[in-house]
């Protein structure tokens, strides 16, 4: 059975959040990636920056485009090498 | 491509497992299905089966672990269901790709999500829900020296920010909007319940360096591109902290979503079920927080319940009715200990952002009729959250009666939905 995020390493690997090189943990979720750059996810209708809110895949405003995928719900997202995240 | 089971459970916290390993263990053919990346939901989020055996709350995950590993219940992770396209059928999506599956008997354990309420600063980058931190620093994030304000109301609070100071999170204060005489009344209540007892004890004692303050709570958050800074209140006077994160959410309310979609009545804001923890729709049962916001112990119980139901087994189940009628009445208890008070209505200004995915402010619904009129008029409800956020929120601000949703019931992609059902082979029931 699956189900052990977040597995705490001290290797890690980087992905980039709005062009900016952020380094994670394996496990680590693609919305704290986010949080830890200091990056907006999105931008709302009217322009504002928004950022993770709810963590746990209710709220939507943690929805960035991933590798060129648009609309991914990043709180339950895992990292992976390379990956990268657009705020959309 | 379809599969069938006798049994689906939807959403893999504690009553979903519970539910699923019963209903496995009494010979049932079951499917566990969950829209995150594993199972243990939200209250065993970031569980890890090589050290949770630390703590009596981790072990409580490993006996479950275990007992499910050991049937061969099928767990399916990462599957959001979002439609039912016929009778006996979920449809499901998993990263744009759909799949039906056939069941005989559903339970849904679909868990509960925070209760927002809106004030000015709410949408800046920081403010999240305190679950919803707390989330984040299990999935990854590091708080270490993050100056923390936690607010809103509920048992949560206190979690949130226990785990948040194991983190190396410096917690600024806890703020509690619940008056003191709320809280003596279920300070007795908790007597009677000494594992809850202990728990919040323990939560206490941790943060203890952090003041924790009744009938305080938030009045706005402010700061240029994120928040850097948070006023609140006790009714009578004001005063600022700067954070870098406010961590805010008032109690919990259940996801009704699904059993909406089905058809479940519901009644008081919960799933109204039979003793077996069977809805008004004949097939589906309900568990954990979706009848009533009660927690781990309840939603075992509850789920146990209605794996037992459904393997036909109600002589078994029965011998649970009693310990989980205690946890209900905890469970009412502090819905209305923690029940938001009338000062948070008055939050929000005019042009405060009610619905976050559409941008609709609180001057463009105030004087509607309704909730079906606002959505109408100002697509409030009508974004990718689909209310959930802000339909809570404008129940309590306007007293509007939220009705179900449409399907899909999560944003999916177009081909998922137009999916033919017709390759679906349901199993009778």
């Amino acid at each position: 059975m699956a189900g052990e995020p977040a597995q705490m390493k001290d290797e890690g690997f980087s992905i980039t959040v709005n062009g900016k090189t952020v380094r994670v943990a394996e496990g680590t979720h693609v919305a704290a990636a986010v949080m830890m750059a200091n990056e907006p996810s999105r931008y709302s209708v009217g322009g504002e920056a928004r950022a993770p809110f709810c963590g746990m895949g209710i709220c939507m405003e943690c929805r960035a485009t991933v590798d060129g995928v648009p609309q991914m719900r990043t709180c339950q997202l895992v990292c992976s090498p390379g990956m990268e995240v657009v705020a959309g | 491509m379809t599969a069938s089971f006798d049994v689906v459970v939807v959403g893999a916290g504690p009553g979903g497992m519970a539910a699923a390993t019963t209903a496995s263990e009494a010979g049932k053919q079951v499917c566990l299905l969950d829209d995150n990346a594993g199972p243990g939901g939200q209250v065993w989020r970031g569980f890890r089966t090589k050290t949770a055996g630390k703590s009596a709350h981790g072990r409580v995950f490993l006996d479950w672990t275990e007992r499910l590993q050991q049937t061969d219940c099928e767990v399916w992770t990462g599957w959001q269901a979002i439609d039912r396209p016929a009778a006996g059928v979920l449809r499901l999506e998993r990263n744009g790709e759909g799949r039906d599956i056939g069941f005989g008997r559903l339970i849904l354990a679909t868990g509960a999500r925070e209760r927002f309420l809106p004030f000015p600063g709410w949408t800046l980058p920081g403010v999240m829900g305190a679950g919803g931190l707390q989330a984040m620093v299990k999935a990854g994030l590091d708080p270490r020296d993050k100056r923390v304000v936690v607010a809103g109301s509920g048992p949560l609070l206190l979690a949130a920010a226990s785990s948040l100071t194991d983190a190396g999170a410096r917690i600024a204060g806890i703020y509690e909007q619940a008056r003191f005489a709320q809280l003596a009344g279920f300070g007795l209540t908790l007597l009677a319940q000494p594992g809850k007892l202990a728990e919040g004890a323990r939560y206490r004692l941790k943060t203890l360096r952090a003041a924790y303050r009744l009938n305080s709570w938030v009045v706005r958050a402010e700061g240029q591109g994120r928040v850097e800074c948070v006023t609140l209140t006790d009714g009578r006077k004001e005063w600022t902290h700067a954070c870098d994160w406010l961590a805010c959410g008032f109690h919990l309310v259940p996801n009704l979503e699904l059993p909406r979609l089905l058809g479940c009545r519901v009644a008081g804001g919960y799933v109204a079920v039979d003793a077996c923890q069977q809805s008004s729709v004949p097939g589906v049962a309900c568990v954990g927080e979706l009848t009533g916001i009660g927690g781990l112990d309840k939603a075992l119980v509850e789920g146990q319940i209605a794996g037992w139901a459904a393997a036909g087994r109600e002589s078994e189940a029965r011998t649970l009715w009693a310990h989980r009628q205690r946890l209900q009445r905890f469970s009412q208890r502090m819905d209305r200990t923690f029940a938001p008070r009338e000062e948070l209505r008055m939050l929000a200004s005019g042009e405060t952002h009610i619905c976050r995915c559409e941008d609709v402010t609180h001057a463009e619904l105030k004087g509607r009729a309704s909730w079906r009129e606002a959505k109408l008029h100002t697509r409030c409800g009508m974004g990718a959250c689909q209310g959930r956020v802000c339909g809570t929120a404008a129940e309590f601000l306007f007293g509007w009666e939220i009705s179900g949703g449409r399907p899909p019931i999560f944003p999916a992609r177009v081909s998922t939905v137009a999916a033919s059902a017709e390759t679906a082979v349901p199993m009778g029931g």
